[in-house]
C-alpha cells in the first residue's frame, strides 16, 4: 500500500494550479513543482481541490432505523458528496442523549472509515423538551460531543434553551436549534402561503421559525453564549441573524441545498420528495438565504441529509415522512446556485462547506482547512461536468431524492480522507479497503485526539 | 375528462357541457322507470377512507341509476384499518378489475396520486380530499343556482354576474375551494367572508374576494349566500373564541335572514349546525335550495360518472 501521493496540477480554492502532496495521512508540500520522491502521481488537472467537507447536520438514522440508513452507508453518501466529517444528528433510536449512545456512534464510523463522525448530542432527554441531557458527560466522552441538538423537535421552552446555552459554555459546546414554534405549527404540511391555500395542506408559516430564532439570538446575546441556527430558511429569519450579528451576538447559521434551489410551487403534484422540515418556502426566501450566504450572514451549507424508506414517501403528503437525502447533491447545488450564479467563488464554498463547519462543530484544529501538515481530508470537484441526476448517484441506503432527472453542474471526482482514498474516479472505494486503511490510520491521524 | 380530480380543471365549456348532461339526467328522474342502462356491467368502486354517508349514497344512487355495479369500500373494517396503504389499497382494486374509482380521503391530493402515480389505470372521481376539493358539490351548487336562476332554460347557460358569498371556515372548506374555482369560470363573482384567522393565508390564492364583514356583504345586492359548516374543534385552535360570539357575528340569524332580499337564495352543502351558522327560519324558507342541492347531487354525478366512463364524446 502506497502512502505517498502526488496530485498533480490541482487548482486551489483561490484559483492557483498547484501540485499538493499527500504523505503518512497528511498533506506534506503544495507547490507548482514538488512531488513525493515515491508513490502515485495522479493528473487532477482541471479538478478542483477544496478540503474535504463537513456537514455538519447529517441523519446517519443509526441506532433504530437502520432501515433507513447506518452509519456504514450514511458515511459512504458521504463519501460520494465529497463529504470527509459528519455530525451526526440525535434523533435516533434510542435518542443520542447519553455517554453509551454518542460514543456507539462515534465507534461505528471510526471502524467504517469513511468519514469523521462527530455526534449531535440531544439538548434534553429523549428530546422531549423537559429536562437537560447528560451534556457535560457527552462532552467529555470518547465521542467529544461539541454539537448539541434536539433536531426534528424545537427547544420550545425558553428557560431550558438559556440552561442549555449557558450550560454547554462550560466545554465550548454549541445549541444547535431547529427553530419551529410548535403551536404555531400543529399539523403543519408545507409552507402556508399561495400554494398551500389552493392545495389544501395545513401551512407552516415562516413566522413560527422567525420567532424562535429571534427569541433565541436575545437569549445567546443575554447570557454571551453560542448559538447555532439549523436549517435557516425564510427571508425574515435572514434578516434578524443579519441584525444579531451586527450587534455581535455569538450566532451562526445553516442552510440546506434544497432551501437554496426549491420552492413551495414543487408540492402541486404532492409528490411527497418534496416535503421536508422547514417547509421549501417562495422564491423571494430562496434569494434571501443565497444573500446571506453569499454575505456571510449565513456561515455554511449544511445537508440535512434525512434519509426514508420508499414507503415512506409513496403515500399521501399528510403521511408522508419530512425530509429528502442530500449528502450526494450538496456540491452540485451550490454550484448551481452559488457559483454559477456569480454570488461565491471556490474559495467561499471552501469556506461554507468545511472551514466554517469545522470551526463551528469544534473540529477546526483537525478539519476544514487546506494546509501543510493537516490530515489530507481532500475533494476534488470537476466544475465543467454536467449531468444527470439520477439513483444511481447516491451512495446511501434510501433514495428520498427529489432531483432524479435535474441536471446538475459539477460532480466529486476523488474524496480522500486521512490521506486515503473513499472514492476515486467517481466510484466508492469498497468497504473493506476502507476500514483497513481506517485501521492502520487509527494510529496516525488520531480524529478525536 | 378522464378522471375528475379538481374543479380548477374544468374549463367553462366543458362545466357547462357537464351541467347540461345533468340537466338531461334530471329529466330521466320522472320517469316512472329511472334507470337508465348507461354504465351496464360497469363495476365502480366507492373507497371512502373517510365517513361520509351523504356523499357516498348519492354516488351510490347515481351510480344505480346508469345501471353500474356498485363496491363500497370503507376504511373502516377493511384493510385500511388495519394499517394497508393507499397504494396497496390502489393496486388491489386494479388487480380486481374495476371500472371506475370514486375516492374520499382525508388526506388532501389523494386522488391525485390515485390518478397519477401509476398505482391503477381508471377514472378517478374525487369525491372529497381533505381541505383540498370537493369538486362535484361545486358542480351541484352551481347547477342549482343555475336553475333557481334560468329554471327551464337553463341549458347552455352560464353563471355571468351572478354574486354569490361563501361564509364561514373557508380556510378548512373543500366545498368552498371548489366553488371558488367553478363558480368564477362560469362567471359569478364570488366573495367570501369569514373571520381573518379562517381566511387562507393568501389573498391571491383564489379569483375571489375576502372580506371579513357579513353585514356589509349582506347589503350589497346577493343572489346566493352560502353557509359552511362550523366545526366545534376550531374553538380549540383559537379560530375563534365561542360559539355564540361567531352566530352573533357571522351567523345567518334570524335577523339577518328576516333583512335579507327574498330573492337571495339561502345554500348549505350540509350538514347543518342549526342554529350555529344558520337559523331554522332560514334553512326552511322557500329561498332555501338546501334540499334541492341534494337532489341535484344525484343529476350531477350522474353526468360525471357518464362522463369519465364513456369519454363522453358527445360533451
Amino acid at each position: 500500500m502506497s502512502t505517498s501521493v502526488t496530485f498533480a496540477g490541482a487548482t486551489l480554492p483561490n484559483g492557483d494550479v498547484a501540485n499538493v502532496v499527500v504523505k503518512n495521512g497528511r498533506i506534506v508540500d503544495m507547490g507548482v513543482d514538488v512531488r513525493a520522491d515515491e508513490g502515485e502521481v495522479l493528473d487532477v488537472s482541471g479538478l478542483r481541490v477544496l478540503p474535504g467537507f463537513v456537514d455538519l447536520h447529517t441523519h446517519l438514522r443509526e441506532p433504530g432505523y437502520e432501515a433507513s440508513e447506518t452509519v456504514l452507508t450514511g458515511t459512504q453518501a458521504a463519501a460520494i458528496g465529497g463529504y470527509t466529517t459528519v455530525f451526526a444528528m440525535a434523533n435516533t433510536l434510542p435518542v443520542a442523549d447519553t455517554t453509551s449512545v454518542v460514543e456507539m456512534v462515534w465507534q461505528r464510523g471510526h471502524d467504517a472509515g469513511y468519514a469523521t463522525v462527530r455526534p449531535v448530542g440531544a439538548v434534553t432527554v429523549g428530546l422531549e423538551g423537559e429536562a437537560l441531557a447528560d451534556l457535560a458527560s457527552m462532552a467529555n466522552s470518547r465521542a467529544r460531543v461539541r454539537v448539541f441538538s434536539d433536531d426534528g423537535k424545537c427547544v420550545a421552552d425558553a428557560l431550558l434553551m438559556r440552561r442549555a446555552l449557558e450550560y454547554v459554555g462550560a466545554f465550548d459546546g454549541v445549541i444547535a436549534q431547529h427553530a419551529q414554534e410548535p403551536r404555531l405549527t400543529i399539523g403543519s404540511q408545507m409552507n402556508e402561503g399561495l400554494v398551500s391555500s389552493r392545495l389544501g395542506l395545513t401551512g407552516w408559516p415562516r413566522v413560527a421559525e422567525e420567532v424562535i430564532i429571534a427569541r433565541d439570538v436575545l437569549l445567546a446575546e443575554s447570557t454571551g453564549a453560542r448559538l447555532h441556527i439549523c436549517h435557516l430558511s425564510t427571508a425574515g429569519a435572514v434578516d434578524i441573524v443579519r441584525s444579531a450579528k451586527a450587534r455581535g451576538v455569538r450566532v451562526t447559521a445553516e442552510v440546506t441545498p434544497h432551501h437554496l434551489l426549491l420552492t413551495d410551487d414543487s408540492a402541486l403534484d404532492y409528490d411527497a420528495r418534496f416535503k421536508v422540515n422547514p417547509p421549501l418556502r417562495t422564491s423571494d426566501d430562496v434569494l434571501a438565504v443565497r444573500g446571506g450566504l453569499a454575505d456571510g450572514t449565513i456561515d455554511i451549507v449544511a445537508t440535512d441529509h434525512a434519509p426514508h424508506p420508499t414507503e415512506s414517501k409513496d403515500c399521501e403528503w399528510s403521511e408522508a415522512a419530512f425530509g429528502m437525502v442530500g449528502l450526494e447533491s450538496a456540491l452540485s447545488i451550490v454550484n448551481m446556485t452559488m457559483v454559477e450564479t456569480g454570488l461565491l467563488s471556490w474559495a467561499d464554498v471552501a469556506r461554507v462547506m468545511s472551514t466554517n463547519p469545522a470551526k463551528i462543530g469544534g473540529v477546526g484544529d483537525t478539519a476544514g482547512t487546506l494546509e501543510v501538515g493537516r490530515p489530507a481530508d481532500l475533494v476534488f470537484v470537476d466544475p465543467r461536468v454536467h449531468r444527470v441526476f439520477g439513483p444511481e448517484d447516491l451512495g446511501g441506503r434510501s433514495a428520498n431524492s427529489p432531483y432524479f432527472g435535474r441536471e446538475f453542474p459539477g460532480k466529486v471526482v476523488h474524496t480522500m480522507r486521512h490521506g486515503y482514498f473513499t472514492v476515486r474516479d467517481g466510484s466508492l472505494i469498497d468497504a473493506e479497503s476502507v476500514r483497513s486503511h481506517a485501521f492502520a490510520d487509527a494510529g496516525r491521524v488520531e480524529d478525536n485526539g | 375528462m378522464q378522471h375528475l380530480l379538481s374543479a380548477a380543471d374544468l374549463d367553462k365549456e366543458s362545466a357547462i357541457s357537464l351541467l347540461d348532461l345533468a340537466e338531461d339526467m334530471a329529466e330521466t328522474a320522472d320517469r316512472p322507470h329511472k334507470k337508465l342502462p348507461a354504465l351496464r356491467g360497469r363495476t365502480i368502486v366507492n373507497l371512502f377512507f373517510e365517513d361520509s354517508t351523504r356523499t357516498r349514497i348519492s354516488f351510490e344512487s347515481a351510480e344505480k341509476r346508469l345501471s353500474a355495479d356498485v363496491i363500497n369500500f370503507s376504511a373502516k373494517g377493511s384493510s385500511v384499518s388495519k394499517g394497508e396503504s393507499l397504494k396497496d389499497s390502489a393496486q388491489t382494486l386494479a388487480a380486481m378489475g374495476v371500472d371506475a374509482v370514486v375516492i374520499r380521503h382525508g388526506s388532501s391530493g389523494a386522488p391525485h396520486l390515485l390518478a397519477h402515480r401509476g398505482w391503477i389505470h381508471v377514472p378517478i372521481v374525487n369525491a372529497g380530499d381533505g381541505t383540498h376539493e370537493h369538486p362535484t358539490q361545486a358542480l351541484l351548487d352551481a347547477f342549482t343556482l343555475r336553475r333557481r336562476i334560468h329554471k327551464n332554460h337553463s341549458r347552455g347557460k352560464d353563471l355571468a354576474g351572478v354574486r354569490v358569498a361563501i361564509v364561514g371556515d373557508v380556510v378548512h372548506s373543500r366545498v368552498a375551494r371548489s366553488n371558488a374555482w367553478l363558480l368564477t369560470t362560469l362567471g359569478a363573482e364570488v366573495t367570501f367572508v369569514a373571520p381573518p384567522t379562517l381566511l387562507p393565508a393568501s389573498a391571491d390564492s383564489f379569483p375571489v374576494a375576502m372580506v371579513t364583514n357579513l353585514d356589509e356583504i349582506l347589503r350589497q345586492r346577493l343572489d346566493a349566500i352560502m353557509m359552511l359548516r362550523i366545526q366545534k374543534e376550531r374553538i380549540q385552535g383559537a379560530y375563534f373564541p365561542n360559539e355564540r360570539e361567531y352566530t352573533r357575528v357571522w351567523g345567518l340569524t334570524a335577523d339577518r335572514f328576516g333583512a335579507l332580499n327574498e330573492n337571495t337564495f339561502v345554500m348549505h352543502p350540509g350538514p347543518m349546525n342549526r342554529g350555529l351558522e344558520i337559523c331554522s327560519q332560514a334553512a326552511d324558507s322557500p329561498s332555501s335550495t338546501i334540499l334541492e342541492q341534494v337532489a341535484n347531487g344525484v343529476f350531477v354525478r350522474m353526468a360525471v360518472l357518464f362522463s369519465v366512463l364513456t369519454g363522453n364524446e358527445e360533451l
